[in-house]
């Protein structure tokens, strides 16, 4: 509620700011304007304009670490790296407190070797954040799992600045 | 029909289909990169009557016969005709460097039909009164498949002439994408005739020709995840046959064209099953706590040999078709995949890694001797030639994917590229046997 307050009072100080420009352009911006200024006036005892989930959610703000949705891996590997380990633990906490969110796991690899054993470790990729996410206390109707192998890659040059990019796991909100 | 037939009620749907085909029929490019030290010197001489069709007989067997690194073949312009033995001067072709020559006919018959009649004679050697012949037959076809007569004309001669059977009357089929356009084509193994049998805006990998030719499986994400489909080629009908929760794939025929061994993780990790090729009698065949994958069939339908990680790399094992204890095959590197049976089951290809480089090789199973056969970078999905002779592969050259080809003693390369896009997943069909 601590946000949602501060957002309240930020829209009235930009409303204020807004209502006290110049009035140089007529039409759409006008009525803006109105409305705005009309929050601005009762800034304690109004209803926000846009509904609370699309203020702040913690998944998308850039400042917090729910954010970031992605844990890359080495070649031929699964083992999820020490430095990706806050990242799924702070997801695994948002789930558990959000029994209602679900997250498909999305494997992926670089192009290099086989397209069928890439298959299969996009898949190890992917189970290996689910185990960890559980352990968090996700419940497994939350997650799912899926392998797209090396036929998505997300950067699609031929050396190792792109295969890089390629060897992940995405965490991806379901009505994302 | 997509796929012409030897028979002769297939031929008003292939002519059909060549009609629509138009003459944009070469979709794939094919260049060869290397040939054999010894060329078989041979003279492929216009066939009588050819010029009234599209396809030339003669030039196609000639091209399928360079292409293969194996033969050298000798110039027949200025040289006389000959359209039978009689007229044939030997020494004339014997003084050419030519060890034996093809004629032929294509003679028009009634209804359309067409007989091509071709005789293979020996150029070195001669008794007293006539030319020897080394293999004479006479095919009956039609404008439609007289490429494909050509083809197997080719066979024949390969055969004779090598002691090993031909591939030049087969198919291949492989994957195309243009930007997030894909399509499973099919092709005549000179790169003719493409033709898109399956085409989607998702992923399309490991195409697998059943053993009869008259099916392919291939793994489809049109439904956001993979599952193995069953097209029949004649139909075009398609059956989803592992359509379970998870990943459905690697689908490998067994010999007699009616199981399927294949790999789900509907019970966790990837894992080994079989299943009937209609989708039924689902068994699952491994059980472990590892990666197993990519599992291909012997010919002679006892074993099944596999990628698994179980031992913290990807190596190659075998086991009994039905199930059973694995015994690991390759122990040279960390990264050894896609295990494909020769046709002969004495050996297997496979894709290595050495060197931060994939490569093709080919270990015999005997000896457990392992040999290179490329050296290129990015090479996968091996595929072998139903005479045992070469593999396709696919790999990356600038960036583009694209099919290359090298013989099983490593000395004859071949590249197949299309205009633009990428080429993958190369999968070679079956001999189709001509009814001689």
């Amino acid at each position: 509620m601590k946000r949602f307050t501060l957002y309240l009072l930020l829209t009235g100080l930009l409303a204020a700011c807004a209502s006290e420009s110049p009035k140089t352009q007529p039409g759409a911006q006008v009525e803006d304007r109105t409305q705005a200024s009309k929050t601005a006036q009762q800034p304690v005892d109004t209803r926000p304009l846009t509904p609370p989930q699309q203020a702040v959610n913690p998944l998308n703000d850039p400042n917090n670490i729910l954010s970031k949705r992605s844990v890359f891996y080495d070649f031929d590997s699964y083992d999820i790296k020490p430095e990706y380990k806050a990242l799924i633990e702070a997801h695994g906490n948002y789930l558990a407190s959000h029994p209602a969110a679900k997250v498909s796991l999305q494997g992926n690899t670089d192009e290099r070797g086989s397209r069928e054993y890439n298959l299969a470790l996009g898949q190890k990729r992917a189970d290996s954040v689910r185990k960890m996410l559980s352990l968090s206390g996700v419940k497994a109707q939350q997650m799912e799992t899926v392998s797209f192998g090396e036929e998505k890659p997300r950067a699609t040059c031929h050396d190792e600045s792109c295969w890089s990019q390629n060897r992940r796991t995405d965490i991806v909100y379901q009505s994302e | 029909m997509r796929l012409l037939r030897l028979n002769r009620f297939g031929y008003v749907l292939a002519l059909a289909l060549s009609l629509a085909a138009g003459n944009a029929r070469a979709a794939l490019t094919i260049e060869i990169t290397g040939g054999a030290a010894l060329q078989i010197p041979v003279a492929i001489a216009p066939f009588t009557g050819e010029q009234a069709y599209p396809d030339k007989v003669s030039q196609v067997i000639a091209a399928d016969l360079a292409r293969s690194g194996l033969f050298k073949i000798i110039n027949t312009a200025g040289m006389p005709i000959p359209s039978t033995p009689a007229q044939v001067r030997v020494n004339d072709w014997k003084a050419k460097g030519a060890v034996a020559l093809a004629i032929g006919t294509v003679l028009a018959q009634p209804g359309g039909r067409l007989d091509v009649q071709f005789r293979l004679l020996d150029t070195v050697h001669q008794d007293a009164t006539q030319v020897i012949q080394l293999a004479g037959y006479s095919l009956p076809t039609n404008t439609a498949q007289l490429r494909f007569t050509a083809h197997q004309i080719a066979d024949i001669i390969f055969e004779k002439l090598t002691g090993d059977p031909g591939a030049f009357a087969t198919r291949i089929a492989y994957i195309t994408k243009h930007g997030a356009a894909y399509e499973l084509q099919v092709a005549d193994s000179d790169g003719y005739n493409a033709q898109t049998i399956f085409h989607s805006r998702e992923p399309i990998i490991s195409p697998a020709w059943s053993p009869d030719g008259t099916k392919l499986a291939y793994v489809a994400f049109d439904q956001q995840r993979p599952i193995v489909y069953v097209q029949t080629l004649a139909t075009g009908r398609r059956q989803a046959i592992a359509k379970f929760k998870g990943n459905n794939s690697a689908p490998a025929w067994s010999p007699d064209s009616r199981q399927l061994a294949l790999v789900l993780t509907r019970d966790g990790l990837s894992q080994i099953y079989v299943i009937n090729a209609d989708g039924s009698g689902l068994k699952r065949l491994t059980h472990d706590a590892s990666i197993d994958t990519e599992p291909n069939w012997s010919p002679d339908g006892k074993y099944l040999l596999f990628t698994s990680d179980r031992g913290g790399s990807p190596q190659i094992y075998r086991m009994p078709a039905y199930g059973g204890e694995a015994v690991r095959l390759t122990f040279e590197g960390s990264y050894n995949v896609t295990p494909r049976y020769s046709p002969d089951g004495k050996s297997f290809a496979f894709i290595q890694r050495e060197g931060g480089k994939f490569r093709v090789a080919v270990q015999d199973l005997a000896s457990g001797q392992v040999q290179a056969l490329t050296d290129s970078g990015l090479d996968e999905s091996p595929t072998w030639a139903p005479n045992g002779k070469m593999i396709l592969y696919a790999t990356n050259i600038l960036g583009r994917g694209v099919l290359a080809a090298v013989s099983s003693d490593g000395r004859v390369k071949q590249k197949l590229s299309t205009q633009s896009g990428d080429v993958r997943e190369p999968a070679w069909g079956p001999l189709l046997k001509p009814k001689l």
